[in-house]
């Protein structure tokens, strides 16, 4: 499905990349885990083919993604990204935000039809966000703008789905919800989920496979237990053990 | 009131003017105005108007100048507008005051008199002439020609760039015809509206829209309409009390933004958000 082999990515003056590899299988749900700045959302984009390698090989659902090749990919793959501030007076509304995930798959000059908007409402139905369908975008909360992000990538039928710290800034019970709507669209789907996060208690349960990145390097891996023991988070946050110990039982007490 | 004015010609030329010139504005305001780049606009229209100085200097056509440089700005502004993630707007601004220094170093070389370079700077409908109507008539159909065909290209990138990258539309592509569209319009509208003005009529009309509607579709119309009617009322007014046209179609527009403020339903607290929650429902 994805095969990364030692890519190096560089913004001006900072490597966010340092030489990077990894593969994920088909149906594969795979966590990313690491502090903030470790290359976690640039891995992503050079999945999908918004990042510019500076070095190294990426194939993306038997694709070789070379300059210039992306926006075909990109079609392919669904990417929710960070939750950001929309204009509330955007004049644009959920449902057609959501349509605009079929855009890249009708192509130039055609226009959605019947078949396309019943699969947008459809998702709708799914995210549970239907009865928001005709408000303008920016009226929504963050929790239910990020819903409308699930539904519009969605829609795109994706082969793949790159979701990019989904839960940050919400609420405790929207952070819940998006878990448990990200966890159901996996296990109904099969579809190849990637997942970044800072955040340890947003790390589905779904996850069969957790990646511990750190300054733009892949840092360990493997199953959610082995991966995530205390003597690894306090080294990949640069944390004593007995502060992870800490942390772990606040979370627990959540 | 006289109006056997509108049978000359050269009137009726102003008038045809102000429809397609308006309709060309109005639809290019939308995407200033929703991209949020009125400062973008504002650089390539004084690229426009030192292009057309240029050409006046040197003896070429100054429409074929305003078009090159204008394009030439965008291609600088194009990258850095398109980047989004630091502000361009100390590049672009630093764009406009090399445009604005060449405009008048341009007039200042300019041997004779300074009437046409005056005339480029303030506009004059009324002198337009049939061939000036039928380049503004191809630019404001080659305009809303691309909007009809691309409609949901230009929406998804004019909602979020690195969404519509993300979906597989060609943002960036997209983003530069915009500036493309925004050039021609600026250049064909110049001798009308003015290479200071012009602008204004780009973005009035469109941000008097955006208060009115939250629908796309309604903000072109909205838009178009009002740029057309900044242009007809102006026009009137320009003949009946005798003053600049250009001046007093910007004016228009102007007002018609303020009213479109004051009666935005965008800003108003609804009647029912007034009241406190019913004590049953709390």
């Amino acid at each position: 499905m994805i095969n990364i082999e030692n890519a190096v990515v560089s913004y001006r003056e900072d490597v966010a990349l340092r030489g990077v590899s990894l593969r994920v299988k088909s149906g594969e749900f795979v966590g990313i885990v690491g502090p903030n700045g470790a290359g976690k959302t640039t891995l992503l984009t050079i999945v999908n083919g918004l990042g510019k390698l500076v070095h190294g090989r990426v194939e993306v659902l038997g694709h070789l993604l070379t300059p210039g090749s992306g926006h075909f990919l990109r079609k392919r793959v669904g990417y929710v990204p960070q939750v950001e501030n929309i204009d509330p007076r955007m004049p644009i509304n959920v449902r057609e935000v959501v349509m605009i995930g079929r855009y890249g798959l009708l192509g130039l000059l055609r226009r959605p039809g019947e078949h396309d908007w019943k699969i947008v409402d459809e998702m709708l139905e799914l995210v549970g966000m239907s009865h928001l369908a005709q408000r303008p975008i920016g009226h929504l909360s963050g929790g239910e703008q990020q819903r409308v992000a699930i539904a519009r990538c969605l829609a795109q039928e994706p082969e793949l789905f790159l979701l990019d710290e989904p839960t940050a800034s919400l609420d405790w019970r929207a952070k819940a919800d998006i878990l448990g709507l990200v966890k159901l669209i996996h296990n109904s789907r099969h579809l190849t989920t990637l997942f970044v996060t800072h955040d340890l208690s947003c790390l589905p349960v779904a996850c069969n496979r957790v990646v511990l990145m750190k300054q733009g390097l892949i840092w360990g891996e493997g199953s959610p237990a082995k991966a995530l023991t205390d003597d690894n988070l306090s080294q990949l946050y640069d944390m004593p053990i007995s502060a992870v110990r800490e942390r772990r039982k606040e979370a627990i007490l959540i | 009131m006289d109006l056997s004015i509108f049978g000359y010609q050269f009137m009726q030329n102003a008038i045809l003017s102000a429809v397609l010139g308006g309709i060309a504005c109005g639809i290019i305001g939308v995407f200033v105005v929703t991209m949020h780049m009125p400062f973008v606009g504002v650089c390539m229209s004084h690229a426009a108007f030192a292009g057309a100085l240029l050409g006046l200097w040197l003896g070429f056509n100054p429409l074929i100048g305003a078009f090159g440089v204008s394009l030439a700005s965008a291609a600088i502004i194009g990258p850095l507008a398109d980047r989004g993630e630091l502000s361009p707007e100390t590049s672009v601004g630093v764009i406009f005051s090399l445009m604005l220094g060449l405009a008048f170093l341009f007039m200042g070389l300019m041997p004779g008199t300074k009437s046409a370079a005056l005339e480029l700077l303030w506009g004059s409908i009324l002198t337009n002439t049939r061939s000036d109507v039928m380049l503004l008539g191809i630019v404001a159909a080659v305009v809303v020609g691309l909007v009809f065909a691309f409609y949901k290209e230009f929406q998804a990138t004019v909602f979020h760039r690195d969404m519509a990258r993300s979906v597989g539309i060609p943002a960036t592509l997209i983003l530069y015809g915009i500036l493309f569209l925004t050039g021609a319009t600026i250049t064909v509208s110049l001798s009308s509206i003015g290479g200071l003005l012009i602008f204004s009529l780009i973005l009035n009309p469109a941000a008097a829209a955006y208060q009115l509607t939250y629908s796309m579709k309604r903000m072109f119309l909205l838009s178009a309409g009002f740029a057309v009617l900044s242009g007809w009322i102006g026009l009137l007014m320009s003949y009946l009390l005798n003053i600049p046209s250009g001046a007093t179609i910007v004016i228009v527009s102007s007002v018609i933004f303020g009213i479109a403020t004051i009666l935005s339903p965008k800003r108003k607290v609804k009647p029912w958000q007034k009241k406190p929650l019913p004590e049953e429902r709390r």
